[in-house]
């Protein structure tokens, strides 16, 4: 099934739908330009901006609703920016509401939650400012319908992550980490940018319609090579490889950062973005093999990550990083797989940010500290923290009738059917993952307390516990709700196209099977090592394996052998004949302008009669010119 | 006797936003003379704003009621689209100028005071102070409405002297660095009063063509009369000379950096926003009125011109040391970028309204970003007064980020940086110079925009990654008058950046009309 057409709408609710992008703007603006006189509302103006625009996120989904399936996609159009080339306007179908609705009440959950962990932070406003400036562009990524305006919103997620992730810029490591996260974004956006202006000189439009169009209408179209210059886009925000490097350490910014920017939305823009660019990725079948290739090499990589980071969320960012691994493979398969890469990535929203906050109350409670291997037993004093990570963490890998059962079997299932060989890939990530969260679990919670002497664990604060809960709730019964009877497949359909073959859900299908039996096995190994068994303290040398797991799978070592240090002789390369060769150019050119501009300026001497001459001489050159040009 | 004169129908309606603003520039005269001197500042603020507003408000009423399509005042002045939506612009414009002016210490308060002695002290206690500035300013500013709108080249030419005889009194009115002043005062009256000559003599010559100085009878006589060209054509290039002149394009510019760096920077900000705008508006009036049938011939000269003054403006600013002079240069660069869409039009009707749309929204955009950035330019002060040397800006961003980062989007601004008013302002010449045959110029006035691109960027640099110096000015905390216009300039430069389509649409509604005859 094709997706449907789009609808021009006014009106109601989704009418008025730019106030879901406009609310948290003004936040953002107020709390930045009202300086230190909103310090003492600025936390709760912050939360009441997000929480109204997912109110006005929830009436324009019910709206939505109201329509029949066909009719679900309407389209906004604001105002024309450049006259036939680009217009402000918003799209909401299926796909981009629900998006909305993720990134608002996750998000608001997550604004709640920073009330108390930043309460003590002096620069709290600033701290929702941003949050609220991150929130607008993330909608405004998600709203445009058209590249433009999606390319807006993506530059404006990243301008937000970049202060984010550094909003503690006197830590040197957060400042480096935050110009890390920047510049290999940059290296996405830079194909992502290249992608566009293709489109534009392809297509000669950039809406979302008028690229469908354009497709219909024929012609030879460069699929494969649009198709990969998104991909690149794609990996930069979504930490995909090749360009995962920044994800880990853009844990130096605050949790809540974490939660929401590392985990539930920002890093979900390059499934989007492939998504939402289904018919140009559905005509290449190149482009389509890369992006699943992509998908199962991060979800390999982020997994082997994962076990052996004793920095708990260090642990949980390659678990992101493998996550999305898992939808972009999905993405990639194409109709079949976009349901469930959507399934999987609103889920995912809901189990990691709760492990990401449940992390955040741990540090919280732990005097900061993020070594898990300085944790232990902390299942009794955090009993609320203990149920709700746990909730997560029986959600993310694949514990049956939660979340994650439902949703990342999907994927496996649709990827098993696809190509058998990225199918058992993907179930192998699967076993990974049931250890290394495992590892993670039993290393926080259970065992014996390893605490530092000065250490004093205690249950975070209602307003922290609270979004913990909510969010735990998402984790159980969402993966459900979605999946069963193919319910968010029907839904998203309008807007993404839909399979010939609705999938039908097998509890005891031989992938799911096998990928139970799996994460049993990891689960038990990770009890085995790290629930029964002593904790070290001080950790283990290890083998090789474990050296190249904790090194990131040497991802920086590599950046640096392959770009840094060939960039580095490159720039002294370019350098070198920038000196001898360009600047020759380039400053006698600049000199030639700058010497003119020295030698005109005596001309202004300042004398009122050579002024008047130049009037004069000037006056005398237009009668006679004029006269010439008339006369011939 | 059959000798009684008629009595000329005027239509008051039309005309009420010119006679607001004269009527009160005629009370502020009598508050002159009546008024005691304590008083008459506190007179003269609220009937200076209210008159602007009200002369505001009567426009949009005029807009509301319907563009009339007919001249006024038995063919004198021509209330049309365009007069109507650049008397828009000039009154805002002028509104938020008068505020700057309101700002204290812009002005000399008695003559022969120096700037922080007893005597200015004394003077400032007795309340003396030169409250004319008001009136002053509201008379030129009736000059401004009144010189885009004249349909006959002698109600022009009154409108020309009208507008431009209290800036050249108000150019020598500042209170510091007053030889400075003074000197571009008499600079700017004497290469005024040159140039209006110049004005006169073409009227002379154009009269002695067509037999009338009304526009719309020139425009017949083209077609009619044979064998006179010599006169027409002289006469043409002569009127251009004067109103060149205003605009400063070159090679008529000389004046421009000396007067802006003279004039108190409030009048500075009203001549650079308010008679750009008003001079523009009388230039397309009587190249398209009464010239309309000659563009053929108009052109290629303009063209000239036009690549003149963007060359000129562009490479001469690079080398600028003080920022007002910097910024005048920029305005001669901007009058040059202009100049392309006033080639671009003379083709079909539906060209020229797009290139005199793109103008006038161009006028909009350029006025407010300049305005702002001479508000800026009052609050940046040391010891003897605003700070105009560039070198004194260096580390600006360090000790004000704030008022520097506004500055630099100004600045952004006038390089034409997308999400600002200039982007918007550039992009709709340049497109209406293109689709009109204008391609060369277009790409001479890109090249321009580089080179005016680099010193833009240049103060920035500037501003945020040198070092200040240690005894670097300061940044006065801003009366709210001069908060307000920064504010204001501000929001107009992102609003128009943003979200162009109303002004866009007004100012083609406005062109769509073009210049009634």
């Amino acid at each position: 099934m094709e997706p449907a057409e789009i609808i021009q709408h006014s009106g109601g609710v989704i009418g008025a739908s730019w106030l879901m992008i406009a609310l948290p703007l003004l936040g953002a603006a107020v709390l930045l330009l009202g300086g230190r006189r909103t310090d003492k509302f600025g936390h709760l103006l912050g939360v009441a901006m997000s929480v109204a625009s997912f109110v006005v996120a929830a009436l324009a989904f019910i709206q939505l609703l109201g329509f029949a399936p066909g009719e679900r996609r309407r389209g906004v159009e604001l105002y024309d920016l450049i006259p036939g080339i680009a217009k402000v306007g918003l799209l909401i179908d299926p796909l981009s509401i629900s998006f909305c609705l993720l990134i608002t009440f996750v998000g608001s959950l997550i604004h709640i939650y920073s009330i108390g962990y930043m309460a003590h932070d002096p620069a709290r406003r600033r701290f929702f400012a941003y949050l609220n400036l991150f929130v607008a562009a993330m909608l405004v990524l998600v709203l445009a319908d058209n590249y433009l305006g999606l390319y807006v919103g993506w530059e404006g997620v990243g301008l937000a992550s970049y202060l984010l992730i550094g909003f503690w810029q006197h830590k040197p490591t957060a400042a480096a980490a935050a110009k890390k996260a920047f510049i290999v974004n940059r290296v996405g956006d830079f194909g992502l940018a290249i992608g566009i202006f293709t489109i534009f000189a392809t297509f000669h439009s950039l809406s979302y319609q008028g690229v469908a169009e354009g497709i219909a209408k024929g012609g030879s179209i460069p699929f494969t090579a649009i198709g990969l210059l998104l991909l690149l886009g794609a990996c930069g925000k979504s930490a995909q490889l090749p360009l995962q490097s920044w994800l880990l350490d853009a844990m130096e910014g605050p949790t809540p950062v974490s939660a929401l920017i590392h985990a539930a939305t920002m890093v979900t823009a390059g499934v989007y973005l492939v998504v939402r660019s289904g018919p140009i990725f559905q005509a290449t079948d190149t482009a389509q093999l890369v992006v699943t290739i992509v998908g199962v090499a991060t979800l390999l990589a982020g997994a082997i990550i994962g076990t052996a980071k004793d920095d708990i969320k260090k642990a949980l960012a390659g678990s992101t990083m493998s996550q999305i691994g898992y939808m972009m493979l999905a993405a990639g398969i194409g109709p079949a797989g976009y349901a469930f890469a959507i399934a999987h990535l609103i889920t995912h929203g809901f189990f990691k940010a709760d492990m990401f906050l449940g992390a955040g109350s741990v540090m919280h409670a732990m005097n900061d500290e993020v070594n898990m291997r300085k944790y232990g037993g902390l299942r009794k004093v955090m009993p609320i923290t203990f149920v709700t990570f746990l909730i997560g963490y029986l959600a993310i890998i694949g514990f049956p009738l939660l979340s994650g059962y439902f949703t990342k079997d999907g994927i496996i299932e649709t990827a098993m059917e696809h190509n058998a060989i990225l199918g058992w890939l993907a179930v192998l990530g699967a076993g990974i993952t049931g250890f290394y969260m495992s590892r993670l679990v039993f290393m926080t919670f259970f065992g014996k307390k390893r605490w530092e002497a000065d250490a004093h664990p205690h249950e975070s604060p209602a307003v922290m516990t609270w979004p913990l809960i909510i969010l735990s709730i998402g984790a159980v019964v969402l993966g459900a709700f979605l999946v069963l009877g193919n319910r968010f497949m029907i839904f998203l359909s309008p807007a993404v196209g839909q399979p010939e073959e609705l999938p039908s859900f097998h509890p005891f299908s031989v992938t799911g099977l096998a990928t139970l039996a799996l994460v049993a096995v990891g689960a038990v190994f990770a009890w085995m090592r790290y629930g029964s068994a002593e904790v070290p303290v001080v950790a283990p040398r290890g083998s090789f394996l474990t050296t190249f797991a904790r090194r990131d799978l040497y991802g920086d070592a590599l950046n640096e052998a392959l770009l840094m240090r060939p960039g580095q002789w490159l720039t002294r390369l370019a350098v070198f004949f920038d000196n001898r060769g360009v600047d020759g150019l380039v400053n006698s050119l600049a000199a030639l302008i700058g010497g003119s501009s020295g030698r005109l300026r005596r001309i202004q001497t300042g004398f009122v009669r050579s002024y008047a001459l130049s009037i004069f001489v000037g006056a005398a050159v237009l009668v006679g010119a004029w006269f010439v040009v008339g006369n011939l | 006797m059959n000798g009684t004169i008629p009595a000329p129908t005027i239509e008051y309606a039309q005309l009420a936003p010119m006679l607001v603003v004269f009527g009160a520039a005629i009370v502020g005269v009598l508050v002159e003379a009546f008024a005691p001197r304590y008083l008459r500042s506190a007179i003269h603020v609220p009937i200076t704003l209210l008159s602007l507003a009200g002369a505001f408000a009567l426009t949009i009423w005029q807009v509301v009621k319907g563009v009339p399509t007919k001249p006024a005042a038995m063919g004198a002045v021509a209330v049309d689209g365009p007069s109507l939506f650049i008397w828009g612009t000039i009154l805002v414009l002028a509104f938020v100028s008068v505020m700057l002016i309101n700002d204290e210490g812009h002005f000399v308060a008695a003559a022969a005071a120096v700037p922080g002695s007893a005597e200015e002290e004394q003077a400032l206690h007795e309340g003396a102070g030169h409250t004319e500035v008001y009136p002053l300013a509201l008379f030129a500013v009736g000059g401004m409405l009144l010189f885009p709108a004249a349909n006959d080249l002698l109600v022009m030419f009154v409108a020309l002297e009208v507008m431009s005889l209290p800036l050249y009194l108000l150019c020598g009115l500042a209170r510091r660095r007053r030889l400075l002043s003074q000197e571009a005062a008499v600079k700017y009256f004497l290469l005024g009063a040159f140039s209006s000559a110049f004005f006169l003599y073409g009227t002379a010559l154009l009269y002695g063509y067509a037999g009338s100085i009304d526009l719309a009878k020139i425009s017949t006589s083209l077609s009619v009369i044979g064998g006179q060209e010599t006169l027409l054509y002289i006469g043409v290039a002569m009127l251009g000379v004067g109103l060149l002149f205003k605009i400063g394009a070159a090679p008529f510019q000389a004046w421009k950096p000396d007067v802006y760096q003279g004039a108190p920077t409030p009048v500075t900000a009203l001549m650079a926003s308010g008679t750009l705008v008003a001079a523009f508006g009388a230039l397309l009036r009587v190249f398209w009125v009464a010239l309309g049938g000659l563009d053929w011939d108009w052109s290629p000269v303009l063209w000239a011109v036009a690549i003149l003054t963007m060359i000129v403006g562009a490479i001469l600013a690079i080398t600028q040391t003080d920022i007002k002079r910097m910024l005048a240069y920029s305005s001669i660069a901007h009058g040059g970028f202009l100049l392309v869409g006033v080639v671009a039009t003379g083709a079909a009707a539906g060209q020229n309204s797009k290139a005199l749309s793109a103008i006038l929204f161009y006028l909009v955009a350029y006025g407010f970003t300049t305005v702002g950035a001479f508000a800026v330019v009052t609050m940046v002060r040391d010891a003897g007064g605003e700070a105009w040397h560039l070198s004194r800006w260096a580390g600006l961003g360090k000790r004000s980020p704030l008022l520097a980062g506004i500055f630099a989007f100004f600045l952004l601004a006038f390089a034409g940086i997308p999400l600002t008013s200039g982007f918007f302002g550039k992009y709709a010449v340049f497109q209406a110079a293109v689709s009109g045959g204008a391609l060369p110029l277009v790409i001479v006035g890109v090249v321009a925009s580089a080179v005016a691109a680099f010193f833009y960027v240049r103060v920035i640099v500037l501003m945020f990654f040198s070092d200040p110096s240690a005894d670097g000015p300061s940044v006065v905390l801003p009366s709210r008058g001069t908060a307000a216009v920064v504010g204001v300039a501000v929001l107009a430069t992102v609003f128009l950046g943003v979200y162009p389509q109303p002004v866009l649409h007004l100012a083609q509604n406005a062109a769509q009309s073009l210049f009634i005859r």
